[in-house]
């Protein structure tokens, strides 16, 4: 049975689909866990399924009202560029209210409830051929602009007083960081689903930093760590059938609570 | 000629005015220590120059490229992933788009100036996990490693042993001797750094002063600054100021 489904052509689609995200989640990770920016990509990925509902009710493709949703919050965000507090308290209000709209638009459209299921808790082997090309061109997008801004991106994320005497763009790039995080909770959320966005975006780069201070090093870790979860956790939702994205999160956790033991050790030696 | 010119600046936050009609120049190599109280405006008068602030009015005129720049001490999370090394590194390179590998030469420079403060034991730590100190000591680096023509320092020797307040301190004044890059230098006390100092800017709740030690650090100018009594002590070769509301310069216990 496990074998078979192997030369599945779906079981392909899901495991490129599952390796591109995974990359690009354990990439911009680093950058959200730098800057302290968990509680905005949880923020971000409820809103995504607020634009996703909304495109519902309008007979629109879910995917691209999830992508306009969360692309909107971020940037919005991005330029009112709060700060500690006051940030999460402005997140937490809108947050709530676009919860607040899902809810309705949901009850307003009249198809099937799986497709709410799907969005909020993933359904990566239902992704098809055109999905994959969405994913991967937005993939394509984020790690180019990672890569063109690494340098001033991580001097601006850890140290932003001397990055503006430098004059780096501090605020245009804090706006570019959440434009990143924000299409690529859209990304997450067509494998793991709107709740479980921080398995991926969070989980894998929160333990790369536990084990390395070296910033080349700590980026690999992530990548690696969420690959191995979302790969592991698609094999595994084929041998036992249970939620894909319940795998994922539990191996991803693993991981983060291997390196915390770790790190706890080699801190007391 | 001017490096930096600073030209009838003023800068009010509401109803407060800081100073008005404050102008100087800074000549190459010129060290310049900026004193005063709490709330006189002096790491506002820093943020003036980096242009991160726009002063109420006036003017400074000065190339903002490579600037050196240590802001007061912050402290960096524990588990931030960064080393001593790519903190200073960022003074060199941090500002350029793209990812690189530092060359040979690059590296090389960075080594020197981790050693010049007497840093390299530290330098492949996590940063969030050494002592104010020695972070301070890498933010000396950091901004001596960009090569600068200008240097701004927002009391750079704050948690410093006193051994480390003289390294750093040579180290600046090294700087401004041989590469002619003026150093205005943020402080709440004058001593560690009388013996470098060219002039002073004391800004005073009652106007500001500027000049060499002997006509800004006296008690007649001080009283003038402050508006009330001051007494401007000599003692044992140290500057000590008594009277001043908020005691700021009466000796800090560190």
């Amino acid at each position: 049975m496990f074998t078979d489904l192997l030369g599945e052509h779906f079981v392909h689609t899901a495991l490129i689909a599952g390796a591109v995200v995974a990359i690009v989640a354990g990439t911009i990770g680093v950058f959200v866990v730098m800057r302290g920016l968990s509680f905005a990509v949880h923020a971000i990925s409820e809103l995504g399924f607020t634009g996703a509902t909304g495109a519902l009710v309008l007979g629109l493709d879910p995917v691209l009202g999830m992508i306009c949703g969360s692309v909107a919050v971020g940037a919005v965000l991005g330029v009112l560029s709060l700060r500690g507090r006051e940030r999460d308290s402005a997140i937490g209000a809108v947050l709530a209210f676009g919860l607040g709209l899902g809810v309705l638009f949901l009850s307003l459209y009249q198809g099937y409830a799986t497709t709410a299921t799907n969005l909020l808790f993933g359904s990566i082997v239902g992704v098809d051929d055109a999905q994959l090309l969405g994913l991967a061109i937005v993939a394509v997008i984020v790690l180019g602009a990672v890569v063109v801004l690494w340098r001033p991106l991580y001097f601006s994320g850890v140290d932003p007083e001397v990055a503006r005497s430098r004059r780096v763009p501090v605020g245009a790039l804090t706006v570019a960081v959440f434009l990143l995080v924000a299409l690529t909770t859209a990304e997450a959320i067509q494998v793991v689903g709107v709740l479980l966005v921080l398995t991926l975006v969070i989980t894998p780069a929160a333990a790369a930093q536990r084990l390395t201070v070296r910033p080349g090093l700590t980026l690999a870790l992530s990548i690696g760590i969420a690959l191995v979860s979302t790969e592991g956790g698609i094999l595994l939702s084929l041998a036992k059938a249970w939620p894909t994205s319940f795998f994922i999160s539990s191996i991803s956790f693993a991981f983060y609570l291997a390196a915390r033991v770790t790190s706890y050790a080699r801190e007391r030696a | 000629m001017s490096i930096v010119a600073v030209e009838q600046l003023a800068l009010r936050f509401g109803e407060r005015e800081l100073w008005h009609d404050l102008s100087f120049e800074l000549a190459a190599g010129e060290f310049l220590a900026v004193l005063g109280p709490n709330g006189a405006g002096k790491t506002s008068l820093l943020r003036i120059l980096l242009g991160q602030l726009e002063p109420t009015g006036g003017r400074v005129v000065l190339d903002r490229d490579r600037v050196g720049y240590v802001p007061q001490q912050r402290v960096f999370d524990r588990d931030l992933p960064l080393r001593g090394r790519d903190l200073v590194r960022f003074g060199l390179d941090g500002h350029r788009w793209g990812v690189a590998r530092l060359s040979g030469e690059g590296r090389r420079r960075v080594d020197d100036v981790i050693a010049a403060v007497g840093a390299s034991a530290l330098a492949d730590k996590p940063i969030g996990v050494l002592s104010g100190g020695e972070q301070q000591r890498l933010r000396v680096a950091q901004a001596l490693v960009s090569d600068p023509h200008l240097l701004l320092a927002d009391e750079p020797l704050l948690s410093l042993d006193l051994g480390y307040q003289q390294v750093i301190v040579q180290l600046l004044d090294k700087r401004r001797r041989e590469a002619g890059t003026p150093v205005v230098f943020v402080t709440h006390d004058v001593n560690p750094i009388l013996h470098v100092v060219d002039r002073v800017l004391y800004l005073g709740p009652d106007g500001w002063a500027i000049g060499s030690i002997d006509e800004v650090l006296t008690s007649e100018t001080l009283s003038t600054l402050y508006g009330t009594e001051i007494d401007v002590l000599r003692v044992r070769g140290r500057v000590v100021v008594v009277g001043t509301p908020d005691a700021e310069h009466v000796h800090h216990v560190h």
